[in-house]
């Protein structure tokens, strides 16, 4: 089949994405039946493609038997995110964590192990024990890598997708995309998908203003949640912000999680500490942006009353892992963890299930609300996913997709949507003059900054969407000069669809919740009554943005006496100080 | 409306004596997650062609010449 004389690629199941639950989405179709065609999609290259191109130095979310339970698990998560969860999805990722560290451990990802070889568990989260370092885990993409080629996955890097197409019925049919370096076009029609694009990193500005210095790679800019949008599907509580403790401009993270085991800590200005736990949670998220507006601000990361053998530890692993230039930025400003504390900040905003909750909508099975179309990892709306939650999504997503494409005949395409989307991808390169991307880009960006950033206040976030919808009337002059800059021009169009997102999530939910991530200044308090809902964000039948309410699935676990534990977030003064 | 170029210092440098592109190695401009590493026409070696850097080092990681420096941008540094 050709349409527009552009050859149509049939596969059972398409993987677009090919991060870190792409890749274990796509081996595990081929485990579950190798006869199948499997098609992984990837916008860079697979070898370093995502959120883990230099690795992973430890796993946030382990549930590791003798450590703790699922059930310990689903409880400390749904207390973190505000009651506001699905967690029949937590549980199925609780009880399938510990089978997946075993499943990478025996491809050869290396976890750190006491003398005894058990799995070396650390304490980071307010109740529980999670959190087990990978030292050693700067190879996790070339074992994923050789996996894909052992499985016989096939690979397609340097394409990006710009629409999904579904067939007459509604069920999902495929893809169409564009080659980043030649523009050329690609119709993939496939009996199941799966979509796992990363959070949407790129739609606040960081404080540097460099446009590619964002905490998430900036290659996760929010393509699938703006795909799954126009494809119908739901989105989930997207006004629960990922907002991020970091390293102030470099940008990444401080990593509470590799130093709060080996005694550093997050200070305020003279060194004390003003935060009971440095697990990233929308209420400390609060305590770290009052800290840092207040008179004993800014924040700093405190490493230096730890021992010399400590700290050399601390900066293999930070410099030579996940964020290896850590280390560059810090010699370049004279800054020695010895000797003084380290400036951090808050990250820009971005939607992103890895580290808060919202995303794409999906169920226990990886489902979303389109028949056919599965997502996983960070742009997935299971909580506090983290990347073992990716593998472990990728992998449900790869079993529930072969299951679906088995049940069903060749889809259906529509060609008129096809032409139609055609067009839109090449209108950038016909224009030989207009407004590049790059400046589009950072308009929207600054935009986003300055109306949607937390605080949020509703005539702020009310002008700052009729900003953003006016910046979407100059889409027709968005001109690219060469295949690379219509990559840009393709994916400034999902930053301005996130964007909208953004800010009529924010609207919709007139309470405030999760401490930071979505703090409404005039709505200040929690609204159980009204609001103990996930919000619900997808294109209505006339094509517009539309709201609604899903009720929260009852739990499998209750939350007992605990269920204010991160409210109590800051560091009690005692009464004679 | 009209367009002007701006000049940019861009964070990535490729050591033209040790880079081997010419050769036909393209190992950096692969992995680079961003895709702005290029053949350059003129030498046939590699260089940063566009100034969109996440400073994440697969390009000096994966050099097998050592012909790769990562430097933080500049607006960073």
């Amino acid at each position: 089949m050709k349409i527009n004389d552009i050859p149509v690629i049939d596969t059972d199941v398409l993987v677009i994405g090919g991060g870190t639950a792409g890749p274990m989405a796509a081996v595990t179709a081929k485990e579950q039946d190798p006869n199948l065609r499997v098609i992984l999609l990837e916008k860079a290259n697979v070898k370093r493609s995502g959120a883990i191109s230099m690795g992973m130095d430890g796993l946030n979310n382990a549930v590791v038997p003798g450590h703790a339970t699922p059930e310990q698990y689903v409880k400390e998560i749904t207390i973190a995110n505000d009651g506001i969860v699905h967690q029949p999805a937590l549980m199925a990722y609780a009880t399938r964590s510990f089978p997946m560290i075993e499943k990478l451990d025996s491809w050869g990802v290396h976890f750190q192990k006491d003398e005894t070889g058990d799995y070396d568990m650390k304490k980071v989260h307010h109740l529980g024990t999670y959190v087990l370092p990978m030292p050693e885990g700067h190879n996790v993409k070339k074992i994923l890598y050789r996996r894909l080629r052992r499985n016989r996955v096939e690979i397609e890097n340097r394409y990006t997708a710009t629409r999904l197409l579904k067939d007459p019925d509604g069920n999902i049919a495929g893809m169409i995309g564009v080659n980043t370096r030649t523009a050329e076009p690609i119709i993939i029609r496939a009996k199941a998908v799966i979509m796992a694009t990363g959070a949407a990193g790129r739609i606040g500005l960081p404080t540097s203003g460099y446009l590619f210095g964002t905490y998430e790679n900036p290659a996760n800019n929010g393509d699938g949640h703006a795909m799954a949008y126009h494809a119908g599907a739901d989105l989930a509580n997207l006004e629960c912000f990922q907002v991020n403790p970091l390293l102030k401009d470099y940008n990444g993270p401080a990593c509470a999680y590799v130093t709060g085991p080996l005694g550093g800590f997050t200070a305020n200005a003279y060194g004390e500490r003003f935060i009971e736990c440095d697990y990233w949670s929308g209420q400390m998220m609060l305590e770290f942006f009052k800290e840092l507006e207040s008179g004993t601000g800014p924040v700093f990361l405190k490493l230096d009353h730890l021992a010399e053998e400590t700290i050399q530890e601390i900066e293999t692993v930070l410099h030579t892992n996940e964020r290896p230039t850590r280390g560059r930025f810090h010699e370049g400003r004279d800054v020695n963890y010895r000797e003084r504390m380290v400036e951090m900040h808050i990250s820009e905003i971005g939607f992103c299930s890895g580290h808060s909750a919202s995303g794409v909508w999906t169920d226990e099975t990886g489902a979303t609300t389109v028949p056919g179309l599965y997502c996983a990892g960070d742009m997935a709306s299971v909580a506090h996913n983290y990347m073992l939650g990716a593998f472990v999504y990728g992998q449900i997503c790869g079993e529930s997709a072969v299951a679906f494409a088995k049940s069903r005949s060749e889809p259906q395409l529509d060609e008129g949507f096809i032409i139609n989307e055609l067009e839109r991808i090449q209108a950038p390169m016909k224009r030989a003059d207009g407004i590049p991307p790059e400046q589009m880009e950072y308009k929207v960006r600054r935009l986003v900054n300055d109306y949607l950033q937390p605080p949020k206040v509703t005539k702020k976030m009310e002008i700052g969407l009729e900003r953003i919808l006016a910046v979407r009337e100059d889409l027709p002059q968005l001109c690219a000069r060469d295949p690379h800059e219509l990559l840009r021009a393709m994916e400034v169009q999902s930053i301005i669809d996130c964007a909208e997102m953004a800010a009529r999530a924010s609207l919709y939910r007139t309470e405030s919740r999760w401490g930071l991530y979505h703090y409404r200044v005039d709505y200040p308090d929690q609204d159980d009554s009204e609001w103990f809902y996930h919000s619900r964000l997808f294109k209505d039948e006339n094509g517009q943005m539309a709201h609604g309410k899903r009720p929260v699935a009852d739990y499998l676990v209750s939350l007992g006496e605990e269920k204010d534990a991160y409210r109590k977030m800051r560091v009690q003064k005692a009464a004679n100080e | 409306m009209p367009i002007a170029n701006h000049h940019s210092s861009v964070p990535v440098i490729v050591d033209e004596d040790k880079c081997i592109a010419d050769k036909g190695c393209t190992v950096c401009i692969d992995v680079c997650p961003l895709d702005v590493l290029w053949i350059n026409e003129e030498t046939g070696k590699a260089h940063m062609k566009y100034d969109e850097c996440w400073y994440c080092m697969p390009c000096e990681a994966d050099c097998p010449t050592d012909a790769v420096t990562v430097n933080i941008p500049y607006l960073l540094r």
